[in-house]
């Protein structure tokens, strides 16, 4: 067996469903910010996801929201999940988000309206299937990237 | 654009997705590689009777406890060895292997040749099984 050095590092661990959780209030954020055009709610959704990209998915509003009202009344036992991948999808999210408010100030509706629905889609993908963005499209990026870097 | 058509249509292309993911991931599948999987390849020994590579990344939560399930059926077993590659810094071989996600485990038989892939968490009766058809 070999030991791994993304095996070794020391990881800041956190409550599993919380993230879960998040995803589920991220979901209904963003079903009502795509269903009726609503540019702030996409705004407001962009900042939590810039606290969580930045600072950590435990430090959001809705993780907030997970401490002190869900996870109380929660009777599974709690699993430790590595922070790393859930901040990873916050940053995904927030240049979805970012995208969706370009393109509403410059009057782009449509890459609004499809910037929001890529970020539904995860976050639903996330809070209802357990998705792992992190395991679908980092190892593409980061193929597509040495590909292009090569091809320079 | 005030519609409901847009989030009817991503609820529902996500749904179908959703089912699909949850119905592919960590389901172990034959395969009858023809690239022989080196040593030097993956950067440790082979097992004597087969080898489970598992392919692993930063930001991926299934990775821990497909690691934890590994190494626990790999314990007591000699002749079949874990090995745990980190995709990121591996890119080449990622390619060569074509795998596109991470966890990724391969099942190699004592050549060194794949005989089984599972992309996502696997399931601890799948690998067994699979593990027993493979003979010296």
């Amino acid at each position: 067996m070999t030991e791994l050095s993304i095996a070794k590092k020391p990881v800041v661990s956190i409550d599993a469903r919380g993230p879960r959780f998040s995803a589920l209030l991220t979901t209904i954020v963003l079903g009502f910010a795509l269903g009726t055009s609503n540019i702030w709610l996409a705004v407001g959704q962009g900042i939590v996801f810039a606290i969580g990209a930045f600072k950590g998915p435990q430090f959001t509003p809705y993780a907030f929201i997970f401490k002190t009202l869900i996870k109380p009344r929660l009777k599974s036992e709690f699993v430790g999940e590595d922070v790393r991948p859930p901040q990873f999808a916050q940053s995904v999210g927030l240049v979805f988000a970012l995208t969706a408010i370009a393109g509403a100030f410059i009057g782009l509706n449509l890459l609004f309206t499809v910037a929001v629905s890529f970020a539904l889609a995860a976050a639903f993908l996330n809070s209802t299937f357990n998705f792992c963005l992190g395991c679908e499209i980092y190892l593409l990026l980061l193929r597509a990237r040495s590909k292009w870097a090569n091809i320079q | 654009m005030k519609s409901l058509l847009p989030l009817a249509i991503v609820l529902a292309l996500a749904t179908a997705y959703g089912l699909w993911y949850r119905r592919s991931r960590g389901r172990l599948r034959a395969k009858a590689g023809r690239l022989r999987i080196t040593e030097s390849m993956i950067q440790a020994p082979l097992g004597s009777r087969a080898t489970l590579v598992q392919f692993s990344s930063a930001f991926c939560t299934p990775c821990r406890a497909t690691r934890a399930l590994l190494e626990n059926i790999v314990q007591g077993i000699s002749d079949v060895a874990h090995v745990e590659v980190d995709a990121e810094a591996r890119l080449e071989l990622v390619r060569e292997l074509n795998i596109l996600s991470t966890p990724t485990t391969l099942i190699l038989d004592s050549h060194g040749r794949e005989v089984g892939r599972a992309v996502g968490a696997p399931k601890r009766e799948q690998v067994i099984t699979a593990l027993k058809a493979i003979r010296t």
